[in-house]
This record gives structure tokens, sequence and C-alpha cells, in this order.
């Protein structure tokens, strides 16, 4: 019984959302701008091959993402009683099946299509014996 | 322990109640973040669909430019500062807004507005720039997928700002009322979840298409 009436008291305490501090806030914009600029660097650059250069820059991407994620949305598992910190992991679900399930699919759909006088396809035609 | 107020999902012999007589009262607003936090996620599975598309349409280019004959790395690096000049001082308002400073949460809004604007001002330069050039969205499929994807973010930053406006003038006609701290923490999560979007666009549209 305690155990409920815990959970619906937090529920009512957790209003006061927490806003962060000038620190938080100044160490989330020192980490973003490093995380953008050796991205750009890296491609205005070209000092990496392009694929290498893609791995990482996906990486930083990811990263960033969670910064922007801690210091600035103030995203943590316990606002809310975890439910925003539910919704999200849900949306991160959904969003994966929506890119790579696409991607799948139309990849093979374009692998698998018939050659229809297209540009594209007069090259491969022409590569057939 | 017999101070705590009765349990209201429970009845007076402790077992569960299934349906309440009387619904648990909520102080207006309370839910507020939570509501704001689920249209987010929606908002986010829509641009999932737009990068989906991006993602698939992004190398069919039908004879037409490419990303590397388009795009203006230069231009797309001052963009993205400005987005994320825009984020840091709308944390300096909220920041402000905590410390019950109304003229400062108005000032830094007013800047957060203006690094805004000058985002918008650039992407509807380089549109307008693409398509004096012919590469329109009617172009290839490439070019459609991209307007609708940096395009339906624009229109998010054009209704942020609108918004940002509008409650500049809220806060300077109430002051930092209850109300008004919760139309603040709204449009702070909805400002800095565009510039979450904003990563994804720069990464994998720009950077990525530089790559190809």
């Amino acid at each position: 019984m305690s155990a409920h009436q815990d959970t619906y008291a937090e529920h009512h305490h957790d209003e006061t959302h927490d806003h962060g501090s000038y620190g938080s806030y100044m160490i989330g914009f020192a980490l973003s701008v490093i995380l953008t600029a050796i991205p750009f660097w890296l491609v205005m650059s070209e000092v990496l091959a392009p694929r290498t250069t893609g791995f990482i820059i996906v990486g930083f991407a990811a990263v960033q993402i969670v910064v922007h994620m801690i210091f600035f949305l103030h995203m943590n598992t316990r606002s809310e009683g975890g439910w925003t910190f539910m919704a999200l992991i849900f949306t991160l679900v959904l969003v994966v099946i929506t890119l790579a399930g696409s991607m799948w699919v139309m990849h093979h759909l374009n692998t698998n299509m018939m050659p229809h006088g297209d540009a594209g396809m007069v090259h491969d035609m022409s590569q057939m014996p | 322990m017999a101070t705590q107020a009765p349990n209201p999902y429970l009845d007076a012999h402790g077992a569960p109640l299934y349906h309440l007589a009387e619904e648990p009262h909520h102080p207006e607003g309370s839910s507020t973040s939570l509501g704001f936090w689920m249209y987010l996620m929606s908002d986010c599975l829509i641009f999932a669909c737009l990068f989906a598309t991006y993602a698939v349409l992004s190398g069919s280019f039908a004879a037409g430019p490419g990303p590397r004959d388009l795009f203006d790395l230069n231009l797309v690096a001052i963009n993205t500062a400005m987005l994320l000049f825009s984020s840091i001082t709308y944390g300096f308002a909220m920041l402000a807004s905590a410390k019950g400073r109304g003229g400062a949460t108005i000032g830094w809004l007013g800047v957060t507005g203006l690094f805004g604007a000058a985002f918008l001002g650039i992407e509807l330069y380089e549109f307008a720039h693409l398509i004096h050039e012919g590469a329109t969205p009617m172009r290839s499929g490439f070019l459609s997928a991209f307007f609708a994807l940096v395009g339906t973010h624009g229109l998010h930053v054009t209704f942020g700002l609108i918004w940002l406006i509008v409650l500049m003038v809220q806060v300077g006609m109430k002051g930092l009322i209850p109300a008004n701290m919760r139309r603040l923490m709204c449009l702070s999560m909805f400002w800095h979840f565009l510039d979450v979007i904003w990563i994804g666009v720069f990464t994998f549209v720009y950077l990525m298409g530089m790559l190809r």
C-alpha cells in the first residue's frame, strides 16, 4: 500500500521542473560547439577517407543529441515519475523501425525493379551479355 | 503513518479500486509538461518519416544536380551556429525566469528570436538560391525529399518564432506568473527539440551529402 502511495505523492511533487544551472548550460554549449565543429572540419578539409569520415560524423551526431537531451532538455529517468523517459524510449524504437525498415524495404525494391528505360537502368543493361 | 492521506486508489479495506468514485485532483497545469513532451515525441515521428523518405530518395537525382553541386557548407556552418547560439540564449532566458527577473527574461528571449530569425533568413536565402538555379522541389526525388525535410524543420522554427514573440508580449503584460512559467518551459522544450532535429539534418543531409 505504501509503495503505491509513494509514487502517487511523487507524481504530485515532481511539478517543479529541473531548469538546470548556468554551469550545466555552458557545459552543454561547449560540448555542442566541439561536437559540431569537428564533423564540419572533417568534411570540409577531407583529411580522412569519405567512409571513415561518415562513420565518425554519425557518431558525433549521436553523442551531440545525447548532450542536448541531458544539458538542454534536462532529460532524466526520474521526471514525471519516469514517463517522459518511457515515452522517449518508445519513440526511439519507432524511429529505428521507421528508418531501418524504410531503407531496407526500399533498397530491395530498387534492386529488384524491372529495367524501365531509366538512365541508370540503361547503364545497367549495357553491362549485360 | 497515521497522518498520511488515504490512498485514492484503494478502498477502506485496502483492496484496489477499479472505478474511482472521484478523480484524484490534479493542480492546473501539472500535466502540461508531460503532455507537451508527448507532442514532441509525435513530432519526432514526423521527422523520422521525413528522414526515412530522404534516406530512400537521396540518390534519386534524375540526372539533375546532387548535394555537391548545390550545398555550401560555409552557409550551413553559419546556420548551425545561429541555432546553437539561440539554444544557449534560450537557456539564459530560462535561468533569468527562474530567478524571477522578467526584464532579463524578455531580453534573452529577444536575443533568441534574433538568432532564430537569422537562421530562417539564411535558410530562405539558400532555398531562393537553389530555386533560382533550377534546383526546385520538382526537379528530382532527391530535391523533393530535401525541401520536404528541411522545409518542415524551417516551418517549425517559424512557428517557434511566432510563439516566442507572443510569449514576450505575455511576459511583458502579466509578468512571470505560473502560467507564463509553464509556457516558457514548453517553448524551451520545443526550441531545444528543434536544435536536436537540426543535428540530424546537418549531419545526414549536408555533411553526408558532401561525402557522396
